[in-house]
């Protein structure tokens, strides 16, 4: 059994709690307008491994991890691989190592009922609070995410709800409080994070020939993030 | 032996034969707490920082000089006392008499001293002139002996940097025993080991050895003498933590008047000058503002230090580095941690006195250190880049627990041990010389076996290896061999009377030899075997002077078993020949894996390589992965390095570690919590040594268009910290080249 792999990086400190190993899996089913890895969306790129393979190169960091980092598994979607992910985070439980999955939480099954089994921590992009938005700018239904979000809790699974911050979209104090109200429904959402919208990717885009349907919005700055922060406490 | 001094101190065999560590390991206090206790700087301390730094500012200005002194030979009584602010300073001590003005020494070569003075629009007076003429220098004796091979390897760069014009430094006095036993008691010692070996055969060796000892003997009535011109008698115990700092400082100070080796390090002295503190607060004498206020005048002394360098030199190892490298941390044998509070208050003058390369702070870790004390570490390696960590598990079993650091990456036992340094080989050079079959493609130069110039379309691995182990089996012996040659003379015409003094007189020694262009070598290797290469010929001389490389090979910083492990087996390899040759005086082989800025040379001088790299670019520095070859992260560029093995370069494997700040995090704490973990890490999977910048590119880039808005921005470099805006343009422009690991 193999997966689609697009990259891994032995050093992630952005991805989940503590150092992290990550691994950016191949393919991803949605077009978000603030996608920053466009070139992890075709699910015939990237390089086929094994999960072993990809465990052992996973392992050799394990001395770093410490007690709070361990590996997260990003994309692209990973959800969309479960068998590979399931395999993977079963050789990683088994040795110690602490997992976590940065998804957009639009799809829920059984199988992936299971991976979140295997699961310490879920970074789950909670891109918009309205479904509008989430049917122009990402392309699914806001309801899919929040049943994901639901199930979550059910099971009682560590969650960061995180939303990049975008002009116009969602920076604003009603949407910011909206994800507060989140935090006081479901006890398991231990951690909100609001990221800035930046356009380094747009080389990516143009490498890609793609048009980067962000363009023209300005970046988000620090202090931006600093003042909207205020409104999740 | 018994002084009123000693009051208070636990009894121990310290009190009957020399042994610092026995009173260490009897009288210190472990702190495990954090950094809440610290103080500020003064009002005073603030004012003589800024007179300090109006000097640096006058001596930037002076083309990197403030002064020299022509007229004297550096000695422990050649100058009157100097002062930076004589009211005002709590521990005193100038290397001549005036603070930043240098003075000459030329005993490890005249010319040398000659051409530094003129390279500064100085001339040597001819009073110095006259008295070398009837005197042999280090220099002078070492060229009277080179063999013809010894030369040509100097001549082409395959032998570089080697400490043949200069004093060849890398020796720790254990100027803590000034301290804690006083000259006289010292004297005494070493009159009683004279004596003992005077009863014995006179072979040429213990002649030798109590002739030394005259010397030694002689010295420490100097060191007295000159304590004296500054007002002190140090024939006794220091009495306060105030004399103990003072005390300890005046044997460095001696010993940086007698000698220009290159690294001056001053050793493991925190945690004894804590022992002295404890006492004098517990007192009621001394509060802990005071106690930073001692240490602060420490370091500001140790910042003063400067030796006379010629611009040659200045290319090797830029930025006017002295290596005061001072050891902090670590663990005891005994499991209790060696952290104590002036650990802390040492660290903290890169606050109360603002960041700075010297003294060179070097944090010995292990992932058993107290949580409280790696953290303030790490925050302070986020804030200054001018911190670097080494192994203290690896280390500790081969040195004990008091040993400390020689220069940047050398350990050795205070006052027990003592290296011959031995400078560096470029391996890289030296698969062009195999390939070549004896001729080096750059200068010319015949050396080594001769041979046919390899004919091959395109290379064979093992036919590479088979000829390069005949070239590394051939340097080895020879460097071995000039090392001998190096040694044998300076023991003969610039022996360390002072710093010898401080040691043991039946002192190990130990030869550390060293390597640079690994990651060069290892790529080229690796390129060889895992891609194609075909050799381009020049057509008028018929040498190898460049590589078509076709396929992709596997890269020394990927974590990468297939290339890691050949660069693992050239150091053992390299070692393992090393070893098979006799050292002077029975030393011990060791090696190690670093550049300095020496890099940046080393790579001018080495043809186009298999790997990739253009003539004359750059080599890595010390253990680096070559620039840019990274692809799998940071972690995996760390564990590359660590598979380097330190048993096979016991003196010291070097890895200068640059990263974006927020790659390690977006708050301070995450980026300290997180840098924490990485140190962890990377010392338990056995790695040696990193050096820590936590900066981005472009603060450097800008610091290379207006290095006036800079002035004091410290960075690492390969085993020391630099200010940045001494390194020459080039050095500087080889520094924002290198990977910075970036935030995914």
């Amino acid at each position: 059994m193999t997966g689609r792999i697009h990259s891994f990086q032995s050093l992630g400190t952005a991805d989940g709690p503590g150092v992290r190993a990550v691994v950016f899996m191949q393919g991803c089913p949605l077009r978000c307008a603030c996608c920053h890895n466009p070139d992890t969306w075709d699910f015939n790129g990237g390089k086929e491994a094994t999960p072993e393979e990809i465990f052992l190169k996973i392992k050799r960091l394990k001395n770093y991890f410490g007690e709070s980092g361990g590996v997260t598994v990003s994309g692209g979607e990973p959800l969309m691989q479960p068998e590979f992910i399931k395999e993977l985070f079963t050789l990683c439980k088994n040795d110690g190592i602490t997992t976590a999955i940065d998804t957009s939480g639009c799809v829920l099954n059984d199988d992936i009922k299971n991976i979140l089994k295997l699961t310490d921590t879920v970074l789950l992009d909670y891109k918009y609070i309205t479904n509008e938005l989430y049917k122009t700018k990402v392309g699914c239904e806001k309801t899919k995410v929040d049943e994901f979000l639901e199930y979550l809790n059910s099971q009682n699974i560590d969650t960061w709800i995180r939303q990049v911050i975008i002009k116009d979209l969602n920076n604003n104090e009603s949407s910011v409080s909206a994800l507060k109200e989140l935090r006081e429904k479901y006890s398991c959402i231990k951690k909100i994070e609001l990221l800035p919208f930046k356009k380094l990717c747009i080389e990516k885009y143009e490498k890609l020939k793609l048009q980067f349907p962000l363009e023209d919005t300005p970046e988000t700055t620090k202090q931006e993030i600093e003042n909207l922060t205020e409104y999740l406490k | 032996m018994n002084f009123e001094q000693w009051n208070g101190f636990v009894d121990g065999e310290w009190r009957h034969i020399i042994d610092v560590r026995d009173f260490i390991q009897r009288n210190y206090t472990p702190y495990h707490g954090d950094d809440a206790f610290l103080k500020g700087a003064t009002e005073r301390t603030k004012n003589l920082t800024k007179k300090f730094y109006d000097l640096c500012e006058e001596e930037k200005k002076n083309g990197g000089v403030l002064d020299i002194d022509t007229e004297h030979v550096s000695s422990l009584c050649s100058y009157a006392p100097g002062y930076l602010d004589k009211e005002n300073e709590l521990i005193v001590g100038v290397q001549t008499d005036a603070p930043l003005k240098r003075g000459v020494h030329p005993f490890g070569g005249i010319r040398m001293a000659r051409e530094a003075c003129k390279a500064y629009g100085y001339e040597l007076s001819q009073k110095v002139e006259d008295y070398f003429k009837y005197r042999t220098t280090h220099n002078d004796g070492v060229f009277r002996i080179y063999t013809d091979e010894m030369r040509a390897a100097r001549h082409c760069a395959l032998l570089t940097g080697l400490p043949d014009a200069y004093g060849r430094g890398r020796i720790i006095g254990d100027y803590r025993r000034v301290a804690l036993y006083g000259i006289d008691a010292l004297i005494e010692k070493k009159k009683e080991d004279k004596r003992l070996l005077g009863l014995e055969n006179a072979t040429a060796d213990s002649m030798n050895l109590l002739e030394e000892l005259y010397k030694q003997i002689e010295f420490l009535g100097l060191m007295k003498e000159m304590a004296k011109m500054y007002g002190f008698d140090i024939s006794r115990p220091a009495q306060n933590a105030k004399e103990a700092i003072q005390w300890t400082y005046f044997g460095y100070l001696a010993a940086n008047k007698e000698q220009n080796g290159a690294a001056m390090s001053f050793g493991r002295t925190s945690t004894f000058f804590d022992i002295y503190i404890e006492r004098d607060i517990k007192a009621g004498i001394l509060t802990e503002e005071e106690a930073q206020e001692l240490i602060d005048d420490l370091v500001l002394k140790l910042r003063m230090c400067r030796h006379l360098r010629t611009p040659d030199y200045n290319e090797l190892f830029g930025g006017d580095p002295m290596w005061i490298t001072e050891s902090v941390g670590g663990m005891g044998e005994d499991n209790r941690t060696l952290v104590t509070k002036t650990s802390f208050r040492m660290l903290n003058t890169l606050r109360t006195l603002g960041p700075a390369p010297e003294p060179n702070l070097t944090v010995l870790w292990s992932y058993r250190l107290p949580e409280a004390f790696k953290k303030f570490c790490a925050k302070l390696s986020i804030e200054t880049d001018a911190i670097q960590y080494e192994n203290d598990d690896l280390m500790r079993n081969d040195y004990g627990d008091d040993y400390a650091i020689a220069c940047c990456v050398s350990a050795m036992k205070v006052g027990k041990q003592m290296q011959f340094f031995g400078a560096r080989t470029n391996l890289a050079k030296l698969l062009l010389l195999t390939l070549n079959g004896g001729v080096d493609n750059v200068f010319g130069t015949k050396v080594g076996p001769q041979m046919e110039v390899m004919n091959d379309e395109v290379l064979d691995f093992d036919k590479v290896m088979e000829r390069f182990r005949v070239y590394l089996s051939w340097l080895c012996r020879l460097y071995v061999n000039t090392m001998n040659t190096i040694h044998f003379m300076h023991d003969k015409y610039a022996y360390e009377r002072t710093q010898l003094a401080l040691h043991n007189t039946d002192v190990e020694r130990l030869m550390a030899f060293g390597i640079a262009g690994l990651s060069v070598i290892a790529d080229s290797l690796s390129a060889i075997k895992y891609a194609k290469v075909s050799p381009i010929r020049d057509e008028e001389t018929g040498l190898i002077v460049d590589f078509k490389v076709e396929g992709d090979f596997p890269k020394f910083g990927n974590d990468d078993d297939r290339v890691d492990l050949i660069a693992q087996n050239l150091i053992r390899d390299t070692i393992t020949e090393l070893r098979k040759t006799p050292t002077y005086r029975n030393a011990i082989h060791t090696l190690s894996v670093l550049t300095i800025t020496s890099n940046v040379v080393y790579g001018k001088k080495t043809g186009a390589t298999p790997d990739g790299r253009k003539k004359g670019e750059p080599f890595a520095p010390g253990a680096n992965p070559m620039h840019n070859r990274e692809v799998n992260g940071a972690l995996a560029s760390l564990n590359s390095v660590a598979k380097l093995s330190y048993c096979d370069a016991r003196d010291g494997i070097s890895n200068t570690f640059s990263i974006v700040p927020e790659a390690l995090g977006n708050s301070m704490d995450d980026r300290a919590e997180n840098l924490v973990s990485i140190l962890n890490g990377y010392f338990l999977n056995n790695a040696h040594h990193i050096n820590v910048n936590v900066l981005n590119r472009e603060t450097l880039l800008k610091a290379y268009e207006h290095p006036e808005d800079y002035p004091n921005l410290t960075i690492r470099v390969s085993g020391y910290a630099v200010n940045f805006c001494k390194l020459s343009k080039e050095q500087q422009k080889e520094v924002i080249m290198r990977t910075f690991h970036e935030a995914v």
